[in-house]
């Protein structure tokens, strides 16, 4: 947010010998270093923290990437990985001493094998693009992240995305087999394989949500699914967020995996309503979206169920669509409420938390709390399947203090986020902008063991130093902020 | 229960400081597999219970040395399983172990694997070391992705103390189809309904016979049936029990028995012996006392691996060896997590 990275003086004698070198294999429009081209790579979809990289490459095979990285670790040069830079979270944020490695020119759908159900892609291929390609067949990629037609599946693995339809068909680490990718010191290597398991380790797990710090990946084979017989979504309203709560819960307690369920506040709802004319009603404390999909026996029957859970739980509005462009319609909606949002305020900070279902209703009241302290707006939209909160806080950056409130109202969310059993981040990665918190989340014995597991891939820590990870001292620092600005404020209120 | 804890943690501390390797054991069902054992017995049936389980929440938290047959029952009473259906081997079956050694049953395909399903970990390192990976929530991807890790890695790593893992609800209806077809056509079919919007959770070729389950609401699973064709076999639940826990006729004959992890739609192989098939095709037993390399360039040029599963010579390696730039890293953190090198030694590879 406003803590933007100190900008680093550029080491003109060290750029231009990482350039040359870089330079002696690449052609030169393929390794940047003029200010105005590598000025468009400083952040990434977290513009609050800017960069600019000392030096910009732009490879178009593995074996360049991996004479880069030969070259950087030789030279002790830090290497930033950045896919389509539509991460939410600063993991893509470059170095002003370091090479910021864009993988966007590697994106070639490399196999199609329709019959063993997987896609063999390179790193730069759009998430979209691979289900595009696979519609031929009849089959599709699972996970879906809002980014979809933008974000790359190398940053999709890097940053263990999902979206709005893990909860039945999982994130990015349920749909990938194998994993191509060099280490810092440019040796090959392969986790997963064409089976759905591998020897020894599970790297591959390890891999995903590792947030460019372990291995540059080269190579992905995914999981393709058949696409659904058809899909079928129910829309409900209610005049009260615990009774919206309740019906989440009532919808899984009767045994349902829906394809997508989904929630907004008044605020999200009344945004979104104005923005694209889903069809929402704007008069009501929550929104429900539940999609069933499968086989037309097997929808009509969920869709049937779920219909009476919401009736039961107090819906006072349910419809279900009728057609897929109307259940398009009511996508729409959910699907523009960033946009929506950002429409009625100047800026917006989107938060990532996840949280125990049974909880939702309370954190939403626990927020609308916090909203009165800061004196802030907040909309929020849930997957509230699995319990992922996207709140929205509005603020306006050109107001002196709205930033620094921002801020410690989202610090504020993510520490209740853990403090309920949840964690700092369902699915936009930790990267620079939570990196604090993580303070909170884990004790030092486990932010150790994080580093000793960086360490077994890359000892020099060359690999996206300074993201995901806190450093202990760092912990020590934020520590003794954190308990000093809590004395100052309400010491003589009760803590329990 | 923090008294066992402590008492686990002095355990490995006092291991550590003598050199002494310990052997992690459960209900010791699964000691068949894996690399031979050695080292003093550490078990984990004291540290047993289950701590939490919500069941609208689809998680359960239970300590690493509770019975799966407990854990089976709970939630069962409650309209859920363990959908990866993890093989028992026996009643004394914990989960700990079943996560330790990362075994997943016929659902595997459908709904994931044990690894897929591990939301969190508890657990002491080769230090002693209690730690906290991961949580009780769907999706969490604040730092490295320990608790996966610790699926499959026999133990290697650390202790297992408690596991928070999915759960799913049980399906309302169930079938199981059976068909004739022969090896190489079953395969075929296998794929093919696959890459189609079937309600199939399970399948398996084994003597000549194709056999698919279905499951979900009554008129899906009717009309699929109807798709499909074959015959309704009367003992569904129990044949796919039977195949999970290896107690198929295939499988009682077979005193050496390897698998072999590898691409689904590989043709049959030409390797002596019987062979099962399941996973869609992506798992094939083959009961032969046959010739490792033989075995493992085969499961290589499948684009997968093959495994010494149960009996034969162990000193040929149980896993498949990994390439040295793999090895590599997976010495590292073998090193970083058990840094005495105590935690069940020799169970994945010999030399760590």
């Amino acid at each position: 947010m406003s803590t933007v990275i100190e900008s680093v003086p550029v080491d003109f004698a060290r750029q231009r010998d990482v350039a040359a070198a870089l330079r002696a294999f690449m052609p030169p429009e393929s390794v940047l270093f003029e200010r105005e081209d590598v000025q468009p790579y400083e952040c990434d979809g977290l513009s609050a923290y800017r960069q600019v990289p000392m030096v910009v490459a732009l490879p178009d095979s593995e074996e360049q990437i991996q004479r880069i990285l030969q070259t950087c670790h030789a030279k002790r040069v830090p290497v930033v990985a950045r896919g389509a830079g539509t991460g939410l979270s600063g993991g893509a944020l470059p170095l002003g001493n370091g090479v910021l490695l864009s993988l966007a020119k590697l994106m070639q759908i490399l196999e199609i094998d329709a019959s063993a159900r997987i896609a063999r892609v390179q790193p730069g291929v759009r998430n979209l693009a691979v289900t595009q390609a696979a519609a031929a067949y009849g089959l599709y990629y699972a996970p879906d992240p809002s980014s979809q037609i933008a974000c790359t599946i190398g940053g999709n693995v890097a940053e263990n995305s999902g979206g709005v339809h893990c909860l039945k068909y999982g994130l990015t680490v349920h749909n990938v087999l194998r994993i191509r990718a060099l280490t810092i010191e440019g040796e090959i290597v392969e986790f997963g394989s064409d089976g759905l398991d591998a020897a020894g380790y599970d790297l591959l797990a390890l891999m995903t949500g590792s947030e460019g710090m372990l291995a540059v990946i080269t190579e992905v084979t995914v999981k393709l699914l058949p696409d659904p017989e058809c899909a079928q979504v129910v829309m409900a309203a209610f005049d009260d967020v615990e009774k919206a709560g309740a019906a989440v819960a009532g919808i899984i307690a009767a045994g349902i995996i829906p394809a997508g369920l989904e929630m907004m506040d008044q605020a999200a709802t009344l945004a979104v309503e104005q923005f694209v004319h889903a069809g929402y009603p704007t008069d009501v404390a929550a929104m429900l979206l539940c999609e069933s999909d499968g086989v037309q026996e097997e929808v009509v029957d969920e869709v049937r169920r779920v219909e009476e859970i919401m009736e039961a739980k107090g819906a006072i509005l349910i419809r279900v669509s009728q057609s897929d462009s109307e259940r398009l319609k009511f996508w729409a909606g959910r699907k523009a409420a960033f946009p929506a949002v950002g429409r009625i305020s100047p800026d917006y900070y989107c938060m990532d938390g996840t949280i125990p279902r049974k909880r939702i209703a309370e954190v939403l009241r626990r927020i609308a709390e916090l909203e009165r302290k800061y004196g802030l707006r907040c909309a929020n939209v849930f997957h509230a399947g699995d319990g992922n909160l996207h709140p929205l806080i509005l603020y306006d950056a050109n107001k002196p203090d709205e930033l620094e409130r921002t801020e410690a109202f989202g610090s504020e969310i993510l520490q209740l986020c853990i403090e309920v059993g949840g964690t700092i981040t369902g699915e936009h990665g930790i990267g620079v902008e939570k990196i604090n918190q993580m303070c909170v989340q884990f004790p030092a014995a486990e932010l150790e063991a994080f580093h000793a597991v960086k360490r077994a891939f890359d000892e020099d820590g060359l690999l996206n130093p300074g993201k995901a990870v806190p450093t202990l001292a760092r912990c020590a620092e934020f520590g003794r902020r954190h308990v000093h600005a809590g004395q100052e404020k309400f010491p003589d209120l009760p803590r329990f | 229960m923090q008294d066992i804890v402590d008492q686990l943690a002095h355990a490995i501390r006092e291991a550590a400081a003598r050199r002494t390797p310990l052997r992690i054991r459960g209900g010791g069902t699964k000691d068949f597999y894996g690399g031979p054992l050695q080292g003093e017995l550490l078990e984990t049936h004291a540290y047993s219970g289950i701590v939490d389980y919500d069941p609208t929440e689809l998680v359960l938290v239970a300590r690493a040395g509770t019975r799966l047959t407990e854990i089976d029952a709970l939630l069962g009473r409650n309209g859920q399983m363990l959908s990866f259906e993890p093989p028992h081997f026996g009643d004394a079956a914990t989960l700990g172990g079943c996560i330790a050694a990362g075994l997943s049953g016929p659902r595997r395909p459908h709904v994931g694997a044990a690894r897929d399903l591990v939301l969190g970990v508890r657990m002491l390192d080769g230090n002693g070391a209690d730690l906290r990976f991961g949580g009780q929530v769907m999706k969490n991807v604040a730092g490295y992705d320990v608790s996966r890790l610790m699926a499959g890695a026999l133990g290697t790593l650390g202790m297992l103390l408690e596991i928070s893992i999915k759960t799913l609800p049980l399906p309302r209806t169930a079938l199981t189809l059976r068909r004739e077809h022969d090896a190489a056509h079953a395969i075929e079919l296998m794929n093919a309904w696959a890459a189609k919007p079937l309600p199939i959770t399970a399948t398996c070729h084994l003597d000549n016979q194709l056999y698919a389950r279905l499951e979900g609401a009554e008129p899906a699973v009717r009309a699929a049936r109807e798709k499909l064709g074959g015959e309704e076999i009367a003992d569904g639940g129990e044949f796919w029990a039977r195949v999970r826990e290896q107690r198929v006729d295939f499988f009682e004959g077979a005193p050496v028995l390897w698998r072999l992890s590898i691409k689904s739609t590989t043709a049959a192989l030409p390797l002596a012996g019987r062979q099962l098939i399941e996973w869609n095709g992506a798992q094939r037993w083959l009961a032969a006392d046959a010739d490792a390399s033989q075995v493992r360039a085969a499961a290589a040029q499948a684009g997968g691996h093959a495994t010494l599963f149960r009996g034969g010579d162990k000193r040929v390696g149980v896993f498949q060896p990994l390439a040295p730039s793999l090895f590599k890293i997976h010495r590292r953190l073998k090193e970083s997590f058990d840094p005495h090198g105590i935690l069940n030694v020799g169970r994945l590879y010999s030399n760590f």
